[in-house]
């Protein structure tokens, strides 16, 4: 039933910016107009330990939480945390980790993140105005150019895994 | 592209922006995982926003202002009402004259907690109105009824959040509801608002005469919402559950209570007249489902394994078919761990090294009860440290009790570990004992909050320190040490053992910044040197820490 809503799990561990980059794809989809929802968790999991924020967005959202094996795209930002959330991807769902990015192309080794976006993006229907402005919001540090171009080199890039 | 009524936010947020626009005048609280950014927020809107040194005062502080006409906001996680629940009962009694709405941070599944303790049942013991938002936009709505109820009924009222829904965003169109109120003023009131027992007796019969109207308010409340569906099956549920409920069972028909306490019992025995079946879907404990068969209703209560940790659409889905069988396990994500470079760690390797017998505390630091320290022996709540080490001391033969140490975060410290030391100084063990203080300038686990320790209010503008050393000092502990455990972990060993074997009271405070926090320390004290140059008055606040 929860066709007209798009599944996404970011995942990693405490540390590695995963809530700012659920933020983003929230701010992004909401900027687009739809219904959005976002999950996550914070405190003592956050010292390190597997984290994860969920994201669903589309026509109307229930549920802040994506059910077990039915989200649309697993976003993996450490790939040791491939098995703790395989299980939450669909079947035909698509996985984007850190293994699709060419680090050595990084403008930064903090644009990480801004990168593994940038595939997403390639498969969301979310305006690039909208995904703009949804980083320059979070982004608009020291590293905004860097976080920009990083979100290009995503873009071109097409991720391999689909469950 | 966005319009400027719609929002997306927290329901943390929401909380804030609704408290901020109906013009509440003082907001209270203790930081705790869930409950932590509503304070944070309604602050950074321009409202009046302090951090309490526990949950007791914030509700104390917060009353006091609401006796004098004032619209307040107190805010805790579940077990920060345990410490507040003094007050909170009499308070039911004294009722307010502005309005009180304390919010309860519930933690299903315990995300960040030390029980799964369901705070409904506070409503009914203490014998308040409780409000339970599914997400942003109700955590929004209910703030402003929230309000509206304790302001008509001169009652406080519980907002009782969860994690999911203090941490979920949503969209949130904002409403503005409320006229501005006329200043604070005191009203002398003493029958009211002094409960000897003269007085508390028809306080009683007051409040229980307020709970039976707002009852009948609750079963006529637009804040609960029935879904037509199916008269096959009805379910009837609360919060956030209600959310997964939608996803899980769309063709159901739906009971939705947004007021649970007092609970709508007529509105709910209609409802079910209605259905074939009817179910009772919450999170946590059977309290609707209880209370509704007690009455009379004919409603299925959850399969009791569901009593444990959060529900989702998954677990929906099984109880509405009845299926009790073990659920599929995930596998285990990777355990929290201290940072790397986290000043505490030379402490637990020191701790573990020597064996010691470490009565803990709430906070970071009880990350050293996990590999590769495995150095905490007990943590049972905020400020039980110091006391539960002390009667540890008492009985154990002394080359045991010799080994035991407390060890306390600095917050935690302020928050409930100064009675531990007057009871220490009143009761000292006869092997003396050991207090180790890890002093990292900031509450850590919570996301890096002031407290009275830090010496900065909770926008961090600086203010009067309470230096822990010289309260233990004062309190009258002999030995009270303060040494950086980072920069010399060799002296601070000797400090310990020495310590350990003094067979006195021995106080340390164990100080360096969290590495987390260093960097905005350090930003928060050069502004502030700056304007103290600026003004330049003479005296000015001592920098203890790295
Ligand atoms: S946040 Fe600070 S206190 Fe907590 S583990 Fe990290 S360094 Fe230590």
């Amino acid at each position: 039933m929860a066709n007209d809503v798009t599944n996404v799990v970011i995942a990693g561990l405490g540390g590695q910016g995963i809530i700012r980059a659920s933020d983003i794809l929230a701010d992004a989809a909401f900027y687009s107009g739809f219904d959005v929802k976002k999950s996550e968790i914070h405190g003592m999991s956050q010292r390190g330990g597997s984290v994860s924020s969920d994201v669903r967005f589309g026509k109307k959202v229930w549920s802040p939480m994506i059910p077990m094996g039915e989200a649309d795209f697993l976003v993996l930002c450490d790939r040791s945390q491939r098995e703790v959330f395989w299980p939450y991807l669909k079947e035909g769902g698509v996985l984007i980790s850190v293994d699709d990015i060419p680090s050595d192309k990084l403008p930064h080794s903090k644009t990480l993140n801004t990168a593994l976006l940038g595939v997403l993006s390639t498969y969301l229907p979310i305006s690039l105005e909208a995904w703009e402005r949804a980083i320059t919001l979070r982004l608009g540090g020291k590293l905004f150019e860097a976080n920009r171009q990083a979100f290009d080199i995503g873009r071109s890039l097409i991720s391999q895994a689909t469950k | 592209m966005a319009q400027p009524d719609r929002l997306l936010l927290f329901g943390n947020e929401a909380v804030a922006h609704a408290a901020r626009n109906a013009g509440v005048a003082l907001g209270t609280g203790y930081p705790g995982t869930p409950s932590t950014e509503i304070l944070e927020t309604f602050s950074d809107l321009g409202g009046k926003a302090q951090w309490a040194p526990n949950e007791k005062v914030a509700l104390e502080v917060a009353l006091g202002a609401s006796f004098c006409g004032a619209r307040t906001l107190v805010t805790m996680k579940h077990v920060g009402v345990n410490v507040a629940a003094d007050p909170l009962f009499t308070a039911a009694y004294t009722g307010v004259e502005g309005a009180l709405v304390l919010v309860s941070a519930d933690d299903p599944g315990m995300h960040s907690s030390q029980n799964e303790q369901d705070n409904r049942y506070y409503a009914v013991a203490a014998g308040i109105p409780m409000l339970e938002p599914a997400d942003a936009q109700e955590a929004y709505d209910f703030t402003n009824s929230a309000i509206e109820i304790s302001e008509k009924w001169k009652i406080p009222v519980m907002l009782r959040m969860t994690t999911r829904v203090c941490h979920s965003k949503s969209v949130v169109r904002p409403r503005w509801l409320f006229p501005p109120l006329d200043p604070p003023r005191y009203q002398r009131n003493i029958r009211e608002r002094v409960m000897i027992p003269a007085y508390a007796r028809p306080a009683h019969r007051r409040l229980r005469a307020k709970l039976a109207e707002i009852e009948a308010y609750s079963n006529a409340c637009a804040c609960h919402r029935e879904y037509e569906g199916s008269t096959e099956l009805g379910i009837v549920t609360s919060g956030v559950t209600f959310l997964h409920v939608r996803e899980a069972a769309p063709d159901a028909s739906i009971l939705k209570l947004g007021c649970t306490h007092p609970v709508p019992i007529e509105r709910i025995r209609k409802f079910a007249a209605k259905v074939k079946r009817c179910v009772v879907i919450e999170e946590g404990e059977p309290y609707l489902a209880t209370f509704l068969r007690a009455a009379g209703i004919a409603v299925e209560p959850k399969p009791d394994m569901y009593r444990f940790g959060e529900l989702n659409v998954d677990r929906v889905r099984r109880i509405l078919a009845g299926d009790t069988s073990p659920e599929p396990s995930l596998p285990p994500g990777k355990l929290p761990e201290l940072c790397k470079g986290c000043p505490y760690r030379p402490v637990y390797d020191i701790l573990h090294r020597l064996d010691c017998i470490v009565a803990g505390d709430i906070g970071c630091y009880t990350l050293g009860v996990l590999p590769p320290y495995e150095a905490m022996d007990t943590c049972v709540c905020m400020g039980a440290s110091i006391t539960v080490g002390l009667g540890m001391r008492h009985v154990l033969p002394p080359d045991q009790a010799r080994r035991v140490v407390s060890v306390i975060g600095d917050s935690t410290f302020v928050h409930t570990g100064l009675p531990g030391i007057a009871e220490m100084v009143y009761n000292p063990p006869p092997t003396g004992h050991v207090v180790v203080v890890l002093d990292n300038g900031t509450t850590a686990m919570t996301g890096q909050q002031e407290h009275p320790g830090t010496g900065r209010t909770l926008d961090h503008k600086p203010t009067n320190q309470v230096k822990i050393e010289e309260v233990a000092r004062a309190l009258g502990v002999s030995r009270v040490h303060v040494a950086d455990p980072t920069r010399d972990p060799q002296a601070f060993e000797k400090l310990l053992v020495d310590c350990l074997n003094s067979n006195e009271l021995c106080f340390v405070v164990a100080r360096h910044y969290c590495i987390l926090a260093a960097p905005s320390i350090r930003e928060f004290e050069r502004r502030a040197k700056q304007e103290f140059d600026y003004q330049c008055v003479p005296g000015g606040v001592e920098k203890d820490g790295e």
